[in-house]
């Protein structure tokens, strides 16, 4: 069965190359596979008769207890047999029906893949397998609805449709899962049958039980999401015979019919299924005479067929289940007629419009054959197969206990009104005098023939010898669906009784009606406004409702202000954390004591001007004085350092410190004077200071937390004992940086390296135009620089190269050397500078990065580790101790030249920045 | 094999320096970078393969033994996203041969990227806390410049945010590594793992725990810190947009499930509850961000937000089943993500427009672009049989196996109008006739052929996944199961015996 399943999709991948090969030849080419699966099918017919089922398993995802196993036992292969039997007739007709379109081809692929998906749909005993194939029906669904896509209703009408099939499919989704977990675990629909008592008694059942309905409902076109079926008109004709009346909107009912055995009879089954089936046959039937297109007519029809099924399966017992059974294939037959025949007639005429139509059997003798005999089985008259189901209907209701009038009258009621139907889309445009059509009718091509009357002349055949279908098809699939073998006899004449009397009552009504029509529509169109306000306004408005509250949404939270989004990101800071320690502030802060005289008076200070800075820098209304208290807080920090016993820290904290100073006046003398004060007033305002202390109070409140408890020092014990004995270097702080941690320092040498390039490109790229230099004309200050780069440069290749052991390194040394370039830069200017430094700053980057992996690879020739450190021992001679050269060396010397690149490319880029006019930065962004 | 650990950062590094150097040479930049993706693809399939065989792989860096040096491990959720990395990688860097400026070739576009790949590789790959925070730099910086690159107003806009915000969110992160070290005395992972559980201080470890919420919250992208990602997204360059779509916030989300299954267990009750609401909320607004926008790259913007909702669902349902859901999530939606920006990209290439008002008529003159297009658009809704079907299956399962119905509610709601999304721009770009006086410009160019070619490999990826779920599904409940059970993670670094040599907690 999956092979089936796979030629019809291997078909359906094919198509446009072979519609391209074979133009108008391909329909009748690619109707061979339907009827290919047809015959296959039906060679299962005899073993099927026999009550046997036959299973084919193919594991697909065996972990997660989802595979392709097949199941065909009656019900699916009655499923199977028309999917592909009316399969191969649409394809013929779709032929002649779309002759010359571009696109047919596409057309026949989304065809062919429908028919394998509801193949699969039909044939799946796996309920995921089962899923995956009803979402593909809904796809090409909507790919189909859409075939006619360059207008903007057929669009609409697509995506309603997948839409709302959509979201029914969800609620199936869910619905399966559910039942399998209330089913022990297992996604087979044949093994969960065997449960069917637990589930049934299952705390589960009722929701599982409400979301696959919900999923039949939506996709089966009931009250009140019947409404994405008669827009769903906007399909192609051959695609509404085929998915919209005879498959597709049956997949509900299948799924109904398929789970009765295994949820049906319960109170919310019988009366969820009946009060929604009988609601949408008499919607369905009254809204079919409102109209007067053809198509439309015959969607509202079928929602009434939808309903009396939902009804039938609803009632669950066994005359129902006979009656829905039949009543299904006959629906199938007449209505996939007339949809054809509606096609035809639209072909022909070039219009669907009854009151346009008229007499159109003088020219079109053989389609209004067809129709008139799939007319005659849709009001159910003899001897047609519509009246075997009809009969068996009105026995199915008069049967059931529970509502002794009701259902017969809504019956009665809904029969007659598609009696009128049936008269509104056979009668009036074959009948009566020959009107003025568009085009000019004249009979249809053979391919669009075969189908109308094949189908109707099926109609024909089971009405006059109802015998020829029991025993094998109708027969297994009642008892498919109600788990147990029933005998079934089939019959046009069941003798005088009451359901006689009722069809003879619904056909009269039927007339009356028809004849009356004008006036009822009349009637029924001044009650427009009542169905504007029904269910499909509920979709209109909730897509309305959705993007109206998508944009508050947005609006609300992705407002463009960057300081609001700082706000969230600050308050989460302080409220998150703080909420975790204010629910165990007695255990965390008992320990915690409050011994200010052990601070110190120059902690004291620092104190304060760290704290003292901080508030300056908020309260500043110049960036010079900002910029400046700024400075304060980081020296002050840095004096920390020192005092801590810090000294590297410390020392690159100053560095960096004066380097910054350096970097913001060339930055702030290119800045517009601040033109007003751009700091927030009022209310964010207060919220900024709460916040503000709020973080303060949280950090604080962490680390004394953490410092509360007993602290191993274990990591840095090894560190101390290791630094000399096997990294041969006494301040650890370049150890670590070097060696013990030099991916770290490979990491952020890299920033400091992308970053400098950040700040190169933010300035050149585009054009930009050259600026005239200022610069400080000092001869003191150049006289002075002369000397002094010599002497910096000295001093940074010295820390650079005692680092190992004394406090400096790599950073350090870097800093100092960057900022000898940038005295003599501010001094000689950058092009004099670039003389000196005769490479571009920027290969200084990228050299240092080079030089940091290479030593790192040096480990690799060795057979260690990535950056494990190579030594070589050079004996200084006398007394000196030998020296011990390695590869953290090089590492640090990479280190150096990244630092000094990154400086001098920040520089000059500042340096050839815009002037202030065409600076691009924007304090706030969208 | 121990040694194949480095390479995913080392291969980057080496290639981007040598295009650094090589900057007057784009000719010789393009193919380093192409050969650079291709290598660490190679490297990270033996990678993989390794851990598959042997479990999880650590490499102590510099030779100095965990905890005291810096270990970078590989577990298969490592090993993983690292190929997946790759597997993206290289086909943005084919897909920027056709696509990228000369200008910005010109400005380090080669190895700005290269280096991107290795701060994503670093991250997934290190066993080190601090080490993990340094590879959050490195690919926040290089972010930052492809972000600017070019140099458009609405470029530097969006990245002022985008750097700003995340900066913050790095602060929080040092605090919390810094605070954890305080509390512990190390940066090691494993190590923390282990000492973790014996800190004897009720709430400090979740408060410190919500100091790493933010951070890697900020930077998954989750509600209500998302800010930064709509604002920039959809400024750069396609083929940038569609790195940092994929990569980006995939690196939170690993951060997220690495933390929060190996440091921060002790108190799922809190933890993971904050997570399971931050979830919804981010599914929910993230995809109702969609569909007010009319941008194609907005529209997908929003989205990855959305999709991280799900990812961080599976981590905080906390069950087996549940993170074998996130994890399947993550590598499906990092390769559909990037190609639907590509994909957008191509079409903006034929068009000429990102906007939904502009775009239309592709379907009838591209249908190969149309299926290319719905495949991984079909699948982000969670279209079966398509990769994000299984994703959103399997962590439905988690959820209503465990009776968390509001959050299976939500992820099939969302689900649903991601599909609305997702038709939209059909709608819009293939459905809808062309606007009267635009005309498409020739598709079977030079340019466009590079960029379809990895559009197309992406997508039979994608239908690879939904086809053929069995490995992928089986792959991720292997990787579910080293994550949540932490033994071979942690022995792998400490060495055999570590997890029973520790004293129980007091």
């Amino acid at each position: 069965m999956l092979l089936a399943i796979g030629i019809g999709i291997a078909a359906a991948l094919l198509a446009p190359a072979l519609y391209r090969g074979l133009r108008e030849w391909a329909g009748w080419a690619l109707a061979f596979v339907p009827l290919c699966l047809f015959v296959y099918f039906a060679t299962f017919l005899p073993v099927v008769a026999e009550g046997e089922a036959v299973r084919q398993v193919t594991p697909w995802v065996p972990s997660f207890g989802v595979d392709l196993s097949f199941y065909l036992d009656g019900l699916s292969l009655l499923f199977a047999l028309l999917i592909t039997g009316l399969g191969t007739l649409i394809v013929v007709y779709a032929g002649g029906y779309l002759k010359g379109d571009a696109h047919l081809g596409r057309f026949y692929l989304s065809l062919l893949l429908f028919m394998s998906a509801m193949l699969g749909l039909v044939l799946a005993d796996n309920l995921i397998a089962l899923f995956v194939f009803w979402e593909l029906t809904s796809f090409s669904s909507y790919l189909l609805i859409g075939y006619k896509h360059e207008d903007e209703t057929v669009r609409q009408s697509a995506l309603q449709a997948l839409l709302v099939t959509g979201m029914g499919g969800l609620a199936l989704l869910a619905g399966f899962v559910l039942l399998s977990i209330a089913g022990g675990g297992t996604f087979e629909l044949s093994e969960l049958r065997a449960q069917s008592d637990v589930i049934r008694a299952h705390g589960l059942y009722l929701p599982l039980f409400a979301l696959i309905v919900l999923g039949c409902f939506t996709k089966s076109a009931q009250v009140p999401f019947h409404f994405w079926l008669p827009n769903a008109m906007a399909a192609p004709t051959p695609v509404s015979a085929y998915l919209h009346s005879a498959t597709m909107v049956k997949a509900g009912i299948y799924l109904l019919a398929r789970f009765d055995g295994m949820l049906g009879g319960t109170t919310a089954w019988v009366w969820t299924l009946s009060v929604a089936g009988a609601l949408t046959m008499l919607l369905g039937a009254v809204l079919a005479l409102r109209h007067t297109d053809l198509k439309k007519v015959l969607a509202y029809s079928t929602i009434t067929a939808l309903g009396t099924l939902t009804l039938l399966i609803g009632l669950s017992f066994e005359a129902s289940i006979k009656a829905a059974i039949v009543f299904l294939i006959v629906h199938s037959f007449y209505k996939g007629a007339l949809f054809l025949v509606a096609g035809s007639v639209d072909y022909e005429t070039g219009t669907r419009d009854v009151l346009r139509l008229g007499g159109l059997r003088r020219v079109m003798p053989v389609t209004a054959t067809a129709a008139g005999l799939a007319g005659l089985s849709m009001a159910g008259l003899p001897p047609l197969f519509g009246f075997v189901g009809k009969e068996l209907a009105y026995k199915a209701k008069l049967g059931f206990d529970g509502a002794d009038l009701v259902l017969p009258t809504v019956a009665v009621v809904a029969n007659a009104l598609t009696v009128a139907a049936a008269g509104i889309v056979v009668l009036r445009p074959f009948f009566g005098a020959l009107r003025e059509t568009p085009r000019t009718a004249r009979e249809a091509p053979l391919s669009m023939l075969l189908g109308p009357l094949g189908l109707a002349g099926m109609g024909l055949l089971f009405g006059l010898l109802p015998t020829l279908l029991p025993r094998t098809l109708v027969g297994s699939a009642v008892t498919a669906t109600l788990g147990n073998p029933i005998e079934i006899e089939l019959t046009l004449w069941y003798g005088l009784n009451l359901a006689l009397l009722l069809s003879v009552v619904t056909a009269g009504a039927g007339v009356l009606t028809y004849l009356r029509w004008d006036a009822v529509r009349g009637a029924l169109a001044r009650m427009d406004p009542l169905w504007r306000r029904g269910p499909e306004r509920g979709y209109a408005v909730a897509l309305r409702g959705l993007l109206r509250l998508a944009e508050g949404q947005t609006r609300l939270l992705q407002n463009g202000s960057l300081r609001a989004y700082l706000r969230w990101l600050v308050a989460l800071a302080v409220v998150l954390p703080g909420v975790a320690l204010w629910m165990h502030a007695d255990a965390l802060f008992a320990g915690v004591t409050t011994a200010w005289a052990e601070v110190l008076p120059h902690e004291w200070v620092l104190a304060v001007l760290i704290v003292g800075g901080s508030i300056t820098v908020v309260r500043a209304r110049s960036r010079l004085l900002a910029v400046a208290a700024l400075g304060v807080v980081g020296f002050s920090v840095a004096l920390l350092f020192i005092h801590l016993g810090a000294p590297d820290l410390a020392m690159t904290q100053f560095l960096v410190e004066t380097l910054i100073v350096v970097i913001v006046l060339l930055v702030l003398w290119r800045l517009p004077a601040m033109a007003r004060d751009a700091r927030d007033r009022g209310a964010q305002r207060v919220a900024n200071g709460v916040l503000a202390v709020g973080a303060g109070a949280v950090v604080t409140a962490l680390a004394l937390a953490v410092l509360a408890v007993p602290f191993d020092p274990y990591v840095s014990t090894f560190f101390a004992e290791e630094s000399v004995a096997s990294a041969y270097g006494r301040n650890i702080v370049n150890v670590i940086l070097v060696d013990f941690r030099a991916l770290d320092t490979l990491g952020e040498i890299t920033v400091l390296a992308v970053a400098a390039l950040g700040a190169y490109v933010l300035v050149h790229v585009g054009a930009l135009p050259e600026l005239p230099r200022v610069r400080p004309q000092s001869v003191i200050l150049r006289t002075a620089t002369r000397f002094m780069i010599a002497l910096l440069l000295l001093a940074s290749l010295f820390l650079l190269w005692r680092g190992h052991n004394e406090p400096g390194g790599g950073f350090i040394g870097g800093l100092i050397g960057a900022g000898a370039f940038a005295l003599y830069a501010i001094a000689f200017g950058l092009r004099a500078m670039q003389q000196v430094l005769r490479v571009s700053p920027r290969v200084l980057l990228g050299v240092g990065l080079a030089l940091a992996l290479v030593s790192g690879l040096f480990a690799l020739a060795a057979g260690e580790v990535f950056l494990t450190g190579q030594w070589i021992t050079v004996p200084l001679g006398g007394a000196a101790a030998p020296l011990k050269l390695g590869t953290p060396l090089l590492f640090d010397i990479g280190v150096y030249l990244v630092v000094i690149g990154f400086t001098l490319t920040i520089l000059r880029a500042l340096e050839q920045a815009p002037p202030p006019s065409a600076a691009p930065v924007a304090s706030s962004a969208s | 094999m121990t040694w194949l650990l480095i390479l995913p950062v080392l291969i980057p590094l080496a290639a981007a320096v040598a295009s650094m150097l090589l900057r007057r040479a784009p000719r010789a930049q393009r193919v380093l970078n192409v050969a650079g993706t291709g290598a660490l693809l190679v490297v990270a399939s033996l990678l993989l393969a390794g851990v598959w065989q042997q479990g999880p792989q650590a490499l102590q860096v510099g030779g100095w033994t965990a905890p005291f040096g810096i270990t970078l491990v590989a577990d298969l959720l490592g090993a993983v996203m690292v190929l997946i990395t790759a597997v993206v990688g290289l086909a943005v860097a084919v897909y920027g041969l056709g696509s990228i400026d000369a200008t910005r070739e010109r400005f380090y576009y080669h190895p700005l990227y290269q280096l991107l790949l290795m701060g994503v590789c670093g991250a997934f790959l290190t066993g080190d806390l601090f080490n993990l925070y340094v590879w959050f730099e490195v690919l926040l910086i290089a972010s930052f410049v492809l972000l600017v690159l070019g140099n458009d107003r609405a470029q530097v806009r969006g990245a002022v945010t985008y750097v700003i915000i995340n900066l913050v969110a790095s602060l929080c992160f040092l605090a919390g590594v810094g605070l954890l070290y305080g509390l512990t005395g190390t940066l090691n992972m494993a190590d923390l793992s282990l000492r973790l559980a014996e800190v004897d201080a009720p709430g400090l470890v979740t408060a410190i725990a919500m100091l790493f919420v933010i951070a890697f919250g900020v930077k998954a992208a989750v509600f209500p810190l998302f800010f930064w990602l709509p604002a920039s997204y959809h400024t750069p360059p396609i083929a940038v947009a569609a790195v940092f779509a994929g990569l980006l916030t995939k690196v939170g989300v690993y951060a997220f499930l690495r933390v929060f299954t190996l440091l921060f267990h002790h108190d799922v009750g809190v933890t993971h509850t904050l997570l399971l609401v931050v979830a919804g909320l981010t599914m929910v607004t993230g995809v109702l961000g969609a569909a007010a926008q009319q941008d194609v790259r907005k529209i997908l913007s929003f989205h990855i937000i959305s999709q991280i909702g799900y990812m961080i669902m599976g981590l905080a349902l906390f069950t087996p089943l549940a993170l074998v859901g996130a994890i399947f999530y993550i590598v499906h939606h990092i390769i559909v993500k990037a190609n639907l920006f590509l994909v957008a990209g191509v079409a903006e290439r034929i068009v000429g427009s990102f906007d939904l008002k502009h775009l239309g008529g592709l379907y009838k003159a591209h249908p190969w672009l149309a299926i290319l297009f719905i495949i991984p658009a079909f699948s982000l809704a969670g279209f079966p049989p398509l990769s994000g079907f299984w994703a959103k299956l399997i962590l439905i399962k988690a959820g209503l196996d465990v009776g968390a119905y509001v959050i299976v509610g939500v992820a099939l709601v969302v689900g649903l109008l991601t599909l609305f999304s997702m038709t939209k721009i059909w709608n819009g770009a293939f459905w809808t006739p062309l606007a009267e006086g635009l005309a498409l410009r020739p598709a079977r160019r030079r340019g466009v052929m590079l960029m379809v070619g990895p559009v197309t490999v992406l997508a039979v990826l994608t239908l690879v996944i939904g086809l053929w779920a069995e490995p992928f599904f089986q792959f991720a409940t292997e990787a579910a199961a080293t994550l949540l059970d932490r033994t071979e993670y942690i022995e792998a670094v400490l060495g055999p015996g570590a997890m029973a040599a520790t004293p129980p907690a007091p």
